[in-house]
């Protein structure tokens, strides 16, 4: 994995965490939506959290894809889901929430899981990768180095 | 009786957010390292190959219905039972998806590595 690699991890991490409390942050300023209302839902967007909060999610999207074409759907999910630790964080500094015992022990055993698939290798060999013999010569020597 | 519909909810929520994931992580695959695509072709190359791959569409489709199932659900399903149930199991599923439609090599870290995400998330979204 190289470095470039490890940034869109860090991209998936920070643009989902951040963009999901901007876009909380945003909502409940905005207060309740009507289904039946499209012209509110539109309204919402004006909301500079909220239209921050989906540009920013829409960029953690293109680094999710971006991190599927090179890595394993069972790397990328467990070693960006340390993202969940840091909406907690947000959470609790950023939005004054409570952070209860329960809501640690749920820290703690992410960050754990995190720690567990970030010593493996990001791609494991499989029949359809062939086609791609190049870029993924490219991903296991970068795994083998790091 | 409502206990039934809501597992019900969570089950369908979970089966189709994880078929969005492989389908979108399978979709990738095809396309190819977008990086080396990227200093190869170009920016518009890249967004192409993405927006024209049909397993793309599908995935974007299957992620669509599962983001709406969920805000559904959690609109009159228990939050504190819906948010953590969907989160956590979505990544157990996926293991299991991701090994037996994507063949990657599930070995015992990453299945360690996802029962401890799982359980976390679940204390973490309760």
């Amino acid at each position: 994995m190289s470095f470039r690699k490890y940034l869109v991890l860090a991209g998936i991490v920070v643009f989902a965490s951040v963009g999901d409390s901007m876009l909380a942050r945003g909502m409940q300023q905005v207060g309740h939506i009507s289904l039946r209302n499209l012209a509110e839902l539109l309204g919402a967007i004006a909301n500079p959290w909220v239209g921050g909060g989906i540009v920013l999610l829409l960029a953690f999207f293109a680094a999710y894809m971006t991190a599927l074409s090179w890595a394993d759907l069972t790397y990328v999910l467990p070693a960006t889901s340390i993202g969940y630790v840091l909406l907690a964080l947000i959470a609790k500094f950023a939005l004054h929430e409570q952070v209860t015992a329960a809501r640690w022990l749920g820290i703690i055993l992410v960050t754990a899981g995190v720690g567990f698939v970030a010593g493996g290798p990001a791609l494991t060999p499989a029949p359809f990768h062939e086609k791609f013999a190049e870029s993924e010569a490219e991903v296991v020597s970068a795994g083998e180095q790091s | 009786m409502k206990h039934a519909y809501t597992w019900g909810a969570i089950v369908i929520i979970v089966v189709v957010s994880t078929a969005g994931d492989v389908l979108l992580a399978r979709a990738m695959k095809t396309v190819g390292d977008v990086g080396t695509l990227y200093r190869r072709t170009g920016l518009g190359t890249v967004v192409a190959r993405v927006l024209t791959s049909p397993l793309f569409l599908l995935a974007l489709a299957a992620m669509a219905v599962a983001f709406f199932g969920l805000l559904f659900a959690l609109s009159w399903g228990d939050v504190s039972l819906v948010a953590p149930a969907c989160a956590s199991l979505t990544f157990v599923g996926n293991a299991f998806a991701a090994k037996l439609f994507l063949h990657e090599q599930v070995d015992r870290r990453r299945w360690t590595a996802v029962a401890l995400v799982a359980c976390g998330v679940a204390l973490l979204a309760a």
